[in-house]
This record gives C-alpha cells, structure tokens and sequence, in this order.
C-alpha cells in the first residue's frame, strides 16, 4: 500500500492551521444593545408597537446582528455554533418568560383583593358588580371535594401499585400498566363527562360535591398509582429479601417493610396528584351546580370550588368580578403551586437526580 | 409437642402465624388485583357510557355529524355536527405543537448539554413548576395581558404578511381567536415536551459526543450528528404527549376564543371553537339532545386523546425495552 | 507533514484537583511514543490535553505549553476545534456513530470543515483511509450498512480510518485495544506500525509488551504516593527502558513489582 496516496495535498483540511480569526468577547453585548436600538427606532416610526413586538424585533435584530458578524470573521462552522449556542439559550429565557409573568400578574392583581374578609366571605348576596365578598365557600368546597377524591384514588392507587411491583409478573401486569399509564393524559373534561354519564344520569347520583370529587379521583387515580409505581421499585430487594428470611410472609412484608420505607415517595406522589387536579375547572363545571353559599354538604346540592369560582367570577365580566377572579387565582396558585413545588423538591430528595416522572 | 418441634418452629419463625398467613396472600393479593383490575374497567366504562348516552342523539341528528358545522342539537329537528369543532380542536392543537415543540427540545437540550449541571436542574425545576399552573389561571392570564399585548404584532402580520390567508385579518379584531388560544396552549404542554425529551436527551452517550468532537465539530455540530438522533424516538413520542393535552385542553381556550361555530382558515380573527371547549360553554344550557350531541363530541375526542397517548406510550415503551430499563 | 510534540511543565487539573503535573516530553514525528504506567496516574489526561479534549469537561483545565511544531495550541487565538482536527483520536472502547453508514462514519469529518466536494472526491477519500486502516477489503461490499454492525475489532478500525479521513498530523490512541480481542489487538497493532510512515502517534497502553512491540519510544508515567499528581518517570527509546531504565521506579514497574 502506497503511503502517498494517503497524504492530502498542501491545500487539504490539515493546511488551514491552529489560529482562527476570533470575534471578541464584547460582540455579544454590542450586538444586543444595537438590536436593542434597531427594535425601539423600529417602534417609533413604524407600526410596530406592543411590547411584545418590540421585544420580538429586539431579539431578532441582535442574533441577526452577531450571528453575521460572526459569520464574516469566523466562517461558517463557528457562525453556526454560535448561532446555534444563542437560540438555544434564548430558548431558555423564553421558557421561563411566561412563568414569571403569570405569577407575577396572578400576585400583582390577586394580592389587590386579598384580605381577611376576602377568605371568610362568601358571595352570598354580594351582587356582580359590587366589590366585596369572597370565596370561603368556594374554598371549603375545594378542601370537601379534593379531600373525599384523595380518600378514594389513593388507597386504590396504591393497592394497584403495589400489585403491579410486588405480584404482577404477566400479561395482566403488562395491561394494567400501560392502561393506567395511557390514563395520565385522559382529558379532565372527559372525566367529568363520565361521572355525568356513568353516575349522574345513569345511577341518578345528584350532580353534588360528591360527584366532582369521583371526577377528580378519575384524575388522581393514575397519577397516584404510578408514583407509587416507581418508589415501590425504588426499595432494595435485599430489604424484601431479608423480611421473607425471617419467614415473615410476602403480604406482611409489604405492608409492614415496604410501604413504610416507600412511603415519604409515596406520600409526595399523593401531594403531585393533589396539586394536580386541585386547579382543575372542567370536570367541577360538569358535576356541580354553583352557588354563592355555603355548602358544607358535598352529598347534597350545589357547592363552590376555588376553581369554578374563577370561572363564575371572570364570565361575570364586571371590574369588580374580575378583580374578585384574580383573588381567586392567587389562592388557588399559592395552594397549587406550594404543593407541587414541595412534592417536586421531596422526590427529588428521595430519588436523586432523576426525580418522578410525572408525565 | 417435643422439643424438636419446638426448634423447628422457632428457627421458621411464626409457625401458627403461617398457616394464617396462607389464606392472607392470596387475599391480599386478591385485593391488589382488584384494585388494577378496577382501574381498567374504568378506562373501558368510559368509553361505553359515553356511548350509549351519546346514541339516542346521534340517531336524531338529521344532519351529518362528521362535515357539519352547526350546532343546534335542541331544535327540531337538530341538527349538529363537528366539522367547526375539529377543525378548531386540531388547528390549535397543531399550532400549539408547532410553537411548543421547538421551544421545548431547545430547552431541553440547553438544560441537558449547555447549562452547567447546576443550572441545568433549576431550569427544569422551574419549567416543570410551569405545569403546575392550573389552566383556568393561564386562560385569565391569557385574557388579560397576552391578549392586549399581542394585538400589535398580529396586526403586522396582517398588514405585512397579509397576502398568506392565514395571516390575513379582515375583520380587523385581533382578540380572542384561534391563534392567541394556541399561544396558551403551547405555553401549557412547553413543560410536558421539554421534560421528556429531556429525561431522553440526558441520557445521550458522552462516547459518541467525545468521538464528534476529536473528529474536528464544533459543540452544535456534535449535537446534531449525536445528541438529537439519538434523542428522536423520545422527543416524537414527548411531542405526542403534548398533543394529547392540546387537545383535551378545555378552560383555557374555553375563556379564550370567542365561540364560534366555522371553519375559518384566518386564524387571528375572533373565533373558533374546540371539541372541548364547545362542551364546557354550552353544558349548561343544553337540553336533553343537547347533551346528548354534547356526549357525543366528547366520545369523539376521548377516542382522538386515546388514540394519541397511545401511540406516545407505545413509542416510549419501545424505547425503553431496546435499553434494558423497562 | 507528521509533526512533532512538546509539552512544557504541563500540569492538568480538573477544577482544583491537580491530576498530572510537570510533564516535559517530546513527542517525535513519524514514530510511535507509547505511555505506559499504573492506573490513575494520569496517562489518559496527559493524552487528551495534547488534541485539547480535557477541557471538554466541565472544569478541567490545563496550565504549561503545549506545542505543535512550535506553535502553541492553547494560545489565545486558537481554536480548539482545528487543534482537534489536526490532532486526532481514537478512544478506548469503539465509538462510531450508530446512526450512520460505515461510508458516513468515514466521511463524517470531513464533511464538517464546510467545503464542498464532489461525491467522487469523498468516495476516494473513503476509500482510501479504509484501505489505510485495513479495512477495505472487508467493508467495502456493505458501506451503506450501519457502522454498529461490525465487530468489535472491525469498529475500532472504522474509528481509526474516520480519525485519519481528516488528514491530521497525529494520531492520539487512548488504550485502542484494551477493548478488543487479542486477535484484534494484533490486527491494530499490524496498523500502527503502518501508519507511522505517514502520522505522528501517541499511544496510552495497560499493556508493557504491547508498548514493546509497537512504540519506538516510551514515557513512564506513575503516582508518587496516593492522592499525589501523576509526574512523567522516566522517558526514552523503547529498547531501552525496557532494558536499561535509568530510575528504579521504572524498573520495579516493567518488572512487574507493582502495577
């Protein structure tokens, strides 16, 4: 074999050399700020206005401007990377941008109507228009309802979990999982539909606190049973392995070895679906009638919940409603958010860095 | 009972407990399959009641129920069909991924690839807490400062790129339609989408990157000859997944769009509606047919989400088996 | 067009862990210069800071020179990615890109310099680095098929024909056969000593015969103490460190008293 033919002529990749023309580390904030001027000369004279557009505008200009000059002194190869690097990143702040927004206009507006009153109150006799009133009636339905859903989907969730861990080894195992795996994305207006279906019309169960909390623990119930799913697995089977030797028998050793050691995960599992389906709307407006009462008996009757209280509150239309809707919203983002972040933070805690997958 | 006896049971452990505990295995075992077995049926009791509680109306239905669009199920003789309704369903659905999507690998990725460990883990942390928002606080949020604030670019677009029929506006209003109720929704399945892709892309072989790089490629170039091919299966899968819960979205758009019932390609205009949406806003008013067309609409989309998700998790689980973490 | 190696008091870290340090060698052109010396001593970091892989991860930094024909390739203005395209390597365990063709794997560095080339300049550069990697022959009915698919020995010589597609002037080799099949280690051996006529190679072996046999010169790596940096022993042609080391540490560890 000629070593020749394997040598490349002079002007071949290996020829280009080490030093590379570099764009200097003040390229990037130059080229932001003159995106930056191009975006708000571009608000003034033309059309463009609207915070969003300029901010838009601004964005563009500045990659268009570095990614050009990075292209002319650089090349291509490095002009891309960067390119690449920048949407990427940018892609990041986008993410967060509309995060910060919600909470921030959820707490501006929402904290405007908070007060006491405003968690002891019910509307009751409080008209549309008119400011006052609150949502304690909304709030002890959610508490009602969410607290009966939490009492049914939970143990049946972690029954169905620990059958699939702990027993299932064949096909049934197999169909259980992906069944409740393929619930976790059943729309939550389908479940109301279904406890209107199934339940209401059907065994004449009256559209109630009850039948919300049924459609809830719908939701819950997969949620609930994979998490328990996967800190079940996360237990060492030299624990189980350990109970069985001392002749303990296996229904024993799960009750009395594994759910407790499983059982931080598992409560944070609970806390993820609870926060999950505490904000939801449409199953509620399916299974409930409202009211501006009270209603301390989710058997009988129509009762509130944070979430339909928002709804009734924004389709109210008046000032004073909306401002009443934002009130709303903060409580229930406080509740929600507090939950899932907390439930977030343990399983991380617990699993290390993969954390649950709640999808 | 001799001393053998007793040696025996005590080196055993409980022996009067083991008799106990045969008929206490099977029971609770017994239990634990119920429970799944009760999930199940569940699934399945859906689908049937929704069915036979959606019949009655569909047998009355003298229009077509697959290619019409309106919507009066109470009149006599009703007429209802969901042409608007999946027209709005999947345009804002497809809208919502097409915004979402792209976004949300690029978030996974920089938090998998560029960010450092560190950062990384906030950034996922706190995209993650966008999905904890409930969608009644988005559809407010959507109301009061996107729409306002999104005016001025769709007018742009209309006036600039206006001669694309979808961009085009010719009623000159730029609330409450389809294509603001989209931006909602990508905002709503960002975290599904970025999240897993993410759990995909992390999991991309530091070997195959190290080998792009000693072969001359910049950091994005090793992205895209390893990290994303790599990452295809699970980010078409997570791109499933946030399809199905465009779909079934229902508050959100509900608060959003302005109900109408039309097929209407100029998606900045008012109107519009959703399988989902179209349920919430008119359940209350509804008589008897009326639900009835109501249920039926709701079959429609429970079987498309199903449909979906099902396609997701067969896609996933594949995945998993081929790596041995199933 | 081979060139030749200096390193100058290099020291590598990763963040404050300071894992080799003072290593002063030369590396000749058109020969094979093998380091040898127990695990963790800091062979393979030594290696990957000569084509500037060590800083890929996050944290590890380099302090000292390192020249290539003089020319300093940590300098300011250098871009780390020519550096690795002029410095080239092949890693422990076989790693061609699973989704692409035997073909693609080959071309798949040069085709990111970003020049166009007609499909017959690229399919005789193919052709040519597998030829030089001795694998031609027995790839050449199936190069559209994945490169996943071949032998474990046979992907290790797809790795080494990708590397030396791009034309570098050395070739760094970390441990390339520890992964393989002594039948395939003697195949990879056989290619080194070819390929020495055209690339400058460095090569980190496990293996005291291996370096024996394949390295014209040999560099003896080794700890001081535990939780001490890694230092450069002992360095000089292979015959005679083998034979005659100058320091006793370099004796105890070819005679097999530690490592």
């Amino acid at each position: 074999m000629s070593s020749d033919t394997l040598l490349r002529p002079a002007d071949g990749p290996s020829a280009v050399g080490l030093r590379r023309r570099s764009l200097a580390r003040s390229a990037l904030p130059i080229s932001a700020a003159a995106g930056v001027a191009i975006a708000v000369i571009g608000a003034l004279t033309t059309d463009i206005d609207g915070v969003a557009g300029t901010m838009v505008v601004a964005v563009l200009a500045s990659i268009v401007i570095y990614v050009t000059w990075s292209l002319i002194v650089e090349g291509r190869q490095r002009a891309t990377d960067r390119f690449a690097t920048t949407v990427i990143a940018a892609a990041a702040v986008l993410a967060l941008v509309p995060l910060v927004s919600v909470l921030w206009t959820v707490i501006e507006r929402g904290i405007a109507v908070l007060g006491l009153s405003f968690l002891t109150d019910s509307m009751r006799n409080v008209s549309a228009r008119s400011a006052g009133g609150g949502l304690f009636h909304a709030l002890l339905g959610t508490l009602e309802q969410v607290a009966i859903a939490t009492l049914i989907s939970v143990p049946i969730g972690i029954l169905t979990a620990i059958y699939l861990v702990e027993y299932g080894r064949g096909r049934v195992a197999k169909v259980i999982g992906f069944v409740v795996d393929v619930m976790v994305g059943v729309p939550s207006i389908i479940a109301g539909l279904f406890i209107f279906t199934g339940l209401v019309l059907t065994l004449g169960l009256p559209r109630s606190g009850l039948a919300a909390a049924f459609a809830l623990a719908i939701l819950m119930l997969p949620v609930v049973t994979r998490t328990t799913d996967e800190m079940l697995r996360v237990v060492p089977n030299d624990l189980r392995e350990a109970s069985y030797a001392l002749g303990i028998p296996k229904w024993r050793t799960i009750t009395k070895v594994v759910l407790p050691a499983a059982l931080p995960g598992i409560i944070t599992g609970a806390m993820l679906a609870v926060a999950r389906v505490t904000g939801e709307t449409a199953p509620l407006l399916l299974t409930t009638f409202l009211t501006q009462s009270v209603n301390p008996n989710p058997l009988d009757g129509p009762q509130a919940s944070i979430p339909t209280f928002v709804w009734d509150q924004i389709t109210s239309g008046t000032p004073a409603s909306l401002a009443r809707a934002w009130g709303g919203a903060l409580v229930l983002i406080l509740f929600v958010t507090v939950f899932y972040a907390t439930a977030r933070l343990a399983s991380w805690w617990f699993m290390g860095r993969r954390g649950m997958s709640v999808r | 009972m001799t001393a053998t006896d007793t040696l025996v049971h005590d080196e055993l452990g409980a022996a009067p407990a083991s008799r106990k505990a045969r008929w206490g295995d099977p029971i609770f075992k017994a239990v634990t399959l119920g429970a799944g077995i009760f999930t199940v049926t569940i699934m399945f009791a859906i689908g049937l009641f929704l069915l036979i509680r959606a019949l009655p109306a569909l047998a009355n239905n003298s229009g077509n129920f697959l290619t019409s669009s309106t919507w009066l199920p109470d009149q006599s003789p009703p007429v209802f069909g969901i042409a608007a309704l999946l027209f709005g369903t999947l345009v804002t659905a497809s809208l919502a991924l097409l915004m979402a999507v792209p976004v949300g690998v690029a978030v996974a990725l920089y938090a998998s690839h560029y960010a450092t460990p560190r950062l990384g883990k906030v950034l996922a942390f706190l995209v993650d807490l966008l999905a904890a928002v409930p969608s009644i606080i988005f559809g407010l949020w959507g109301l009061a400062v996107l729409m306002p604030n999104m005016g001025g670019l769709l007018k742009w677009l209309n006036d600039h790129l206006g001669f694309i029929p979808i961009f085009q506006n010719t009623t000159g209003i730029y609330t409450k339609s389809v294509l603001i109720a989209a931006v909602v929704l990508a905002i709503m399945i960002l975290p599904t989408v970025s999240s897993v892709s993410r759990e995909v892309l992390v999991q991309a072989p530091d070997l195959q990157i190290e080998a792009a790089l000693a072969v001359g490629a910049t950091k994005w170039e090793s992205m895209r000859m390893v990290v994303l091919p790599f990452g295809r299966p699970g980010i078409i899968s997570a791109a499933m997944l946030g399809l199905g819960r465009a779909l079934g979205e229902t508050i959100a758009v509900a608060i959003i769009l302005s109900a109408l019932f039309e097929v209407n390609w100029h998606i900045s205009e008012p109107g519009g509606n959703t399988f989902a949406a179209n349920i919430a806003l008119k359940w209350n008013e509804a008589g008897t047919n009326g639900l009835g067309a109501l249920i039926a609409s709701g079959l429609v989309l429970f079987l498309i989400t199903l449909a979906v998700n099902l396609v997701a998790r067969m896609v996933i689980n594949r995945r998993r088996v081929k790596e041995g973490t199933a | 067009m081979a060139k030749r190696i200096d390193t100058i008091n290099l020291a590598a870290y990763y963040r404050d862990f300071l894992a080799v340090d003072g290593v002063t060698l030369s590396i000749e052109p058109r020969a094979v210069t093998a380091f040898i010396g127990p695990s963790g001593c800091g062979k393979s970091t030594v290696l990957r800071s000569l084509n500037r892989m060590h800083e890929v991860i996050p944290g590890a930094r380099i302090e000292g020179k390192v020249l290539l024909d003089g020319e300093d390739i940590y300098a300011e203005s250098v871009d780390p990615v020519n550096v690795r395209r002029t410095i080239g390597m092949v890693f422990q365990r076989p790693n061609p890109f699973p989704t692409m063709s035997v073909y693609d794997n080959v071309a798949a560095g040069i085709k990111l310099d970003g020049q166009r080339r007609r499909k017959s300049e690229l399919d005789d550069i193919v052709e040519e680095s597998l030829k030089g990697a001795h694998l031609w022959r027995e790839v050449k009915d199936r190069l559209t098929r994945p490169g996943a698919g071949l032998s474990g020995g046979q992907q290790q010589r797809l790795c080494i024909a990708r590397a030396i597609a791009i034309a570098p002037e050395v070739l760094l080799m970390d441990e390339p056969c520890s992964a393989l099949d002594p039948i395939s280690t003697l195949a990879i051996e056989d290619l080194i000593d070819s390929l020495k006529a055209d690339f400058t190679i460095v090569i980190v072996t496990h293996n005291m015969q291996q370096a024996a046999r394949v390295s014209d010169t040999t560099a003896f790596f080794n700890l001081a103490a535990p939780g001490e940096p890694g230092r450069l022993v002992e360095t000089g042609p292979t015959r005679t460190i083998f034979t005659a080391p100058t320091e006793k540490a370099t004796e105890d560890y070819i005679s097999g008293r530690f490592g």
